[in-house]
């Protein structure tokens, strides 16, 4: 019976998360420190970007989350429609607003960014447009599951939302590809490739990326946490009401 | 199936809502453009197609609640869920109703409103068909925000935010066919692509809206 | 101890700070949250038990 199921059980949570959380907080603190200060202070310039290069360290790793927080509540929406577990749903929607800094973070970095290298705060970039599109997504999902009250009616209509919106998300994706190149060819203002980033500044960057990722499941265990006690807390006042 | 098709649309003629007033808002959507940009003919001409297509989707937009709204209140939802029917094909036949009563007058008067925007000569096939192609998908993916948000009291804002961001692939792709078209350049891929989203959406989405339904009326 | 920034020196700073406030922003939300839903359950609980 020691399956990965035993965890949706609401109280199985709490007590292991009890035990974990301290220690994914302690190693997200760890990784974000030493590599934003092996990246701000301890990488040189480079040589076309000047000191702007060291804005990577929190722009690609926030924009890798922004996605894989929306990945993620897409396969918590999944659970929770085929095995109806509670913390599937709950954990999912933890999730959503941080998926949402994370997008805003690696939207306002890229257009501090992009201020002094292409001359523009922003651009209708294909990767800026989509980013915007997944804001909107996002921001969508957390007003649906705020809107409704019953939690059961709010998590079911909110993981249809979820698979609806990743479809969505994806075509908007290949939409905005074309649909710039339509517009102005040759226009691709986009980033360089993680292959095309030496290794001076590539190790510090996976420290960061590391510690984004920490970060992230520390902060969705953390809310996951509060809003299972929140919902425990509505149900116990609803049959006080009740008897 | 036929009869609630039928129901739907004479509802919607009574109301007076459906075809007045999503044509009196494109009419006005169209009219306050050039206020905003200046009378100069290229500029609108330049930018028509785009304008007829976003007015024609806010058009759409407005009358989204209006669905499964009335239905939801005097409980005929209800009895419809409890009909032999099944729930998507009730969907269907919504989606179906609403893109009578507003795609379909929008897509007719679409030509009327070019020539307010100057739109070049060749630019009204490619235009037509693009809304033709396009509206469908348009009142499909409303009628799911519709189904998601239909038990809710203050719902018409949130059905705007959770319907405008699936819109997106839709614009994109029939906007691009019709400035092709006008610009004289091939938009075989843009067409190809948006009648494959409405293809798409046609078939899948009345399952997903179909679903948040059951939910909603459980 | 400060990394010679030069001409961008704005630039990289507005957007360390930008995010660090964000992200301690986010953290501190959860944790209040946090700390106020427990301890409102834990009252919560407790009437319960009175009563029952």
């Amino acid at each position: 019976m020691n399956s990965i199921w035993e965890y949706a059980n609401p109280k199985k949570f709490i007590q292991t998360t009890d035990k974990v959380l301290p220690w994914v907080s302690i190693l997200s603190c760890v990784a974000l420190v030493v590599g934003l200060i092996w990246g701000f202070f301890f990488t040189p310039d480079d040589y076309r970007q000047g000191s702007t290069v060291k804005i990577i360290y929190l722009h690609v790793p926030s924009a890798l989350m922004a996605i894989n927080a929306w990945m993620m509540m897409l396969v918590a929406s999944l659970i929770w429609i085929v095995r109806r577990h509670h913390v599937s749903a709950l954990a999912a929607r933890a999730a959503a607003p941080v998926g949402m800094i994370m997008t805003v973070i690696a939207l306002l970095t890229g257009a501090i960014w992009g201020q002094p290298m292409w001359g523009t705060w922003w651009a209708w970039d294909p990767r800026l447009t989509s980013f915007l599109i997944l804001f909107l997504f996002y921001l969508g999902y957390i007003a649906l599951w705020a809107a409704i009250e019953n939690d059961d009616t709010a998590a079911d209509l909110t993981s249809v939302l979820c698979l609806v919106g990743s479809v969505f998300a994806v075509l908007s994706r290949y939409a905005v590809n074309f649909w710039n190149q339509g517009l102005h060819q040759g226009a691709s203002l986009s980033l360089d490739k993680e292959e095309n980033v030496a290794d001076v500044f590539y190790h510090p960057l996976l420290v960061c990326i590391a510690g984004f990722v920490l970060l992230f499941i520390a902060l969705v265990l953390l809310r996951t946490r509060t809003e299972i006690r929140a919902r425990r807390m509505r149900a116990l006042l609803a049959r006080e009401r009740m008897g | 199936m036929i009869a609630l098709l039928v129901r739907d649309l004479k509802l919607a003629m009574r109301a007076g809502g459906g075809f007045g007033l999503g044509l009196a808002f494109f009419l006005i959507v169209v009219t306050l453009v050039p206020f905003g940009v200046g009378p100069k003919s290229s500029l609108l001409a330049a930018i028509a197609p785009g304008i007829l297509w976003l007015g024609a989707l806010l058009a759409c937009l407005l009358s989204l609640d209006r669905i499964f709204a009335l239905d939801w209140e005097d409980g005929s939802l209800d009895l419809l869920a409890t009909a032999p029917l099944p729930m998507e094909a009730i969907v269907s036949v919504k989606a179906l109703a609403h893109w009578a009563t507003t795609g379909l007058p929008l897509v007719v008067a679409a030509p009327i409103f070019g020539l307010l925007l100057n739109l070049p000569v060749e630019g009204y096939k490619p235009l037509i068909l693009s809304l033709i192609l396009g509206t469908p998908a348009l009142s499909v993916i409303g009628t799911f925000g519709a189904a998601l948000t239909v038990g809710l009291k203050r719902g018409g804002l949130l059905l705007s935010l959770l319907v405008l961001p699936l819109y997106v692939p839709t614009l994109i792709f029939g906007a691009e066919m019709a400035r092709r078209g006008v610009a004289g350049l091939d938009n075989t891929t843009p067409m190809l692509m948006l009648a494959g989203i409405t293809c798409g959406t046609i078939a899948l989405l009345p399952f997903a809206s179909a679903a948040a339904l059951r939910v909603n009326l459980r | 101890m400060m990394p010679e920034l030069g001409k961008y020196a704005d630039t990289v700073l507005s957007a360390y700070a930008v995010s660090i406030v964000l992200i301690l922003g986010l953290v501190l939300v959860s944790l209040l949250r946090a700390k106020k839903v427990k301890s409102q359950l834990q009252e919560v609980e407790m009437k319960a038990k009175g009563n029952g």
